[in-house]
């Protein structure tokens, strides 16, 4: 039985997860953790974590695919490959009839055309800017006072949505303090907040193809206010699996039972002496 | 360890060289007014005209990205925008300004003063204020050459005749800064001089249609091109051009390429981001992905679809060169034309388009180019965004993860298509 890994550290929080190969491909662990500031102190941390979750020796695991922007920093990943390669891969193996990903992270937003194999055809970021992004809604978060978590369903109570003007991360924080000097409700202005993300963030996706069936990845997917958002915005529903959160791993971790044949190369050795160097 | 195959031959020796004397001719220039200096634009330059009475031309895009390249352009953008420039002008101008107000050349060598301060508006018209503050600055004599956009495939017979009568007009300004008597052969001589250094120019360029393509026709180009706006109208630009072409052609007949195996071939349009040139070409290079065409390397002048300067009607084909045969001054749908031509000629796997948030000019409707050639073509396309010269718009991870998604996407393609 064969096993191999990817480990996705993103702006954020940093998922693993273990695969085995069979048929299906089976997910045997999966592990999130806060990135923090030592990206591959973070990396490290999820892959041993992943280990233990699955009852494996590192050794066992064949093969590790590092993605997310701390890809390079992933002292015992044997080769990295962008998110947006490992996101279109993961939504595909989740939703196989899947073409169109919407993948929202904590520092970047992006649209995925994927083709019938799980493959990048085109795709669109936010550049240079963190609106549409889990950043805009933690900082919307924090000036209300209320928990990450909390806002996404409390979005949906909004009845008179307030109008967010701005896309600006920064700015936002001034729009919503004014709101609340008027005595505006708590749910209405986070019900603009997620309105304004998804108008942002679905006149991204417009660059490429909207093909039917639209998945949507990426931490800020366990947002159900945000997921009704994008939808209405849409005007159709998107795929959300539970396992969103862990779609790039999973690409990645494809990907490294894809390349498990060509492991002999580094030596299993390796793997086992990175992840326990400490480095 | 990837770049160690970028070829360095005598191309890169000899163009080094060309470009110090021209920087030594400058500051012969400041030391003793002569050569009379005049600041050009290099877009549709009429360098030409210049060669005839012995001028030489300060270009103030090559001090910019020379500075830029050098990692010098933040401090000379800052002194501008202290002065007032806005974040959002032109950094090539900002860069421009500032280091003349404050002292500094890409050399350490002196600059001189303007004799003449010559806006040659070419499809750019930040330069009509670019150049307007340069001469204030300096206290030359400004001129400006009021060249029509292009508004069909071809420019009309007045539009031709306009541009004609001002460069004549053009003649006695520059005797009475050179104090030349204005010799129509020489000048004749210069444009023969042009033609031959674009025939050669034109070959190098195609010889990029080869595979393994033996440079890169956009960062190995920008090297040519310095050469090529400086020297072109002269007998040293053809003895440069003609050792380029033939050791080109040397690495052709021997098969060898960019690298060691040339595994991607794109169509880059915009140009490099200048204060990161070296962290930007590596990322082409780790993919073994060679520009074969760009569009950047045609500011100049659009040479490889067949426009040769004239002696027998030199003013007639310097306008001529000036309306109608360098990117800025054509239309956009001219633009999608060319880049469409070389992805097909030149058989490349996609485009990468480079949009500079300072350049309105040359980045605006490159969201539209991206649309036309990813969905009405279906070429894979690239768009990314940073700054031609200013440093605080280039963000290295973004960047790179961009690209190197594109290119995992098109190895994926071009694996299944081999399986196929």
């Amino acid at each position: 039985m064969r096993f191999a890994a990817g480990v996705d550290v993103g702006s954020t929080q940093t998922k693993a997860v273990i695969m085995q190969e069979n048929d299906h491909a089976r997910i045997v662990a999966r592990v999130l953790v806060d990135t923090g500031a030592n990206v591959t102190k973070a990396a490290e941390h999820a892959f041993l974590a992943a280990c233990r979750q699955a009852g494996l020796e590192t050794r066992e695991v064949g093969f590790v695919v590092g993605t997310g922007y701390g890809r390079y920093k992933i002292s015992f990943g044997h080769t990295q490959m962008t998110e947006i390669s490992c996101h279109a891969r993961g939504a595909h193996h989740l939703f196989p009839n899947t073409r169109t990903v919407i993948d929202m992270g904590g520092q970047d937003s992006k649209a995925i055309s994927v083709g019938e194999t799980g493959e990048v055809r085109d795709f669109v970021m936010n550049d240079k800017c963190a609106a549409g992004t889990g950043r805009f809604l933690s900082n919307a978060a924090d000036v209300m006072g209320i928990s990450l978590d909390e806002i996404g369903p409390l979005s949906l109570q909004a009845t008179k949505p307030v109008k967010i003007a701005t896309v600006c991360t920064v700015f936002v924080e001034s729009d919503i303090l004014s709101y609340l000097a008027q005595g505006k409700k708590g749910e209405d202005i986070l019900g603009g907040v997620h309105q304004a993300i998804a108008k942002r963030t679905i006149s991204l996706a417009r660059r490429i193809p909207l093909d039917p069936e639209v998945t949507m990845t990426g931490g800020v997917a366990r947002n159900i206010g945000m997921v009704r958002a994008l939808e209405e915005v849409l005007g159709r529903k998107l795929q959300v699996s539970p396992e969103a959160h862990f779609t790039g791993a999973i690409g990645a971790a494809l990907f490294a039972l894809e390349k498990l044949d060509q492991s002999f190369e580094f030596g299993l050795w390796r793997t086992e002496h990175a992840a326990h160097s400490g480095n | 360890m990837f770049t160690k195959h970028e070829y360095r031959g005598q191309i890169h020796q000899r163009q080094k060289q060309l470009m110090l004397n021209w920087y030594e001719r400058l500051e012969q220039s400041a030391a003793t007014g002569s050569p009379p200096a005049v600041s050009l634009m290099i877009s549709g330059n009429c360098v030409e005209l210049l060669q005839a009475f012995d001028a030489v031309p300060i270009y103030p895009e090559i001090n910019a990205l020379q500075l830029a390249i050098r990692h010098q352009s933040l401090e000379p953008i800052l002194a501008a925008e202290d002065l007032g420039y806005a974040a959002d002008n032109c950094a090539y101008v900002k860069a421009d300004i500032g280091a003349y107000l404050k002292g500094l050349t890409p050399t350490g060598s002196r600059l001189p003063q303007p004799a003449l301060v010559l806006c040659n508006f070419v499809g750019c018209n930040t330069y009509l204020k670019w150049f307007e503050h340069v001469a204030a600055f300096t206290g030359a004599r400004l001129y400006t050459i009021d060249v029509p956009f292009l508004r069909e495939n071809e420019p009309t017979p007045a539009d031709l005749q306009y541009v004609v009568r001002q460069l004549k007009e053009l003649v006695p300004v520059l005797e009475s800064i050179s104090g030349r008597k204005f010799d129509l052969e020489r000048f004749r001589d210069a444009v023969r001089c042009s033609a031959r250094v674009e025939e050669l120019w034109s070959q190098i360029k195609h010889l990029a249609r080869r595979s393994p393509s033996p440079f890169d026709a956009y960062f190995d180009a920008i090297t040519l091109m310095g050469p090529l706006y400086v020297y072109r109208a002269s007998p040293e630009g053809v003895e440069f051009f003609e050792v380029a072409l033939r050791e080109l052609q040397e690495k052709v007949a021997n098969c060898e390429g960019v690298y060691d195996q040339e595994k991607f071939r794109v169509v880059m349009e915009g140009p490099p981001p200048y204060p990161y040139f070296r962290t930007f070409r590596d990322m082409f290079a780790q993919w073994k992905a060679c520009a074969v065409a760009s569009t950047y390397s045609t500011v100049g002048g659009l040479w490889e679809f067949g426009f040769r300067h004239n002696p027998d009607e030199p003013f007639e084909s310097v306008a001529m060169h000036m309306l109608a045969q360098n990117v800025t001054n054509r239309n956009y749908l001219q633009r999608y034309e060319q880049v469409k031509r070389y992805v097909e000629d030149w058989n490349a796997d996609g485009v990468i388009i480079h949009f500079v948030k300072s350049c309105r000019l040359f980045s605006a409707g490159q969201g539209d180019m991206r649309d036309y050639f990813t969905r009405v073509l279906g070429v894979p396309t690239l768009y990314i965004e940073s700054d031609l010269e200013d440093p605080r718009y280039f963000a290295e991870a973004q960047t790179k993860n961009r690209i190197d998604a594109f290119f995992e996407a098109l190895e994926h393609a071009k694996l299944t298509a081999a399986r196929a």
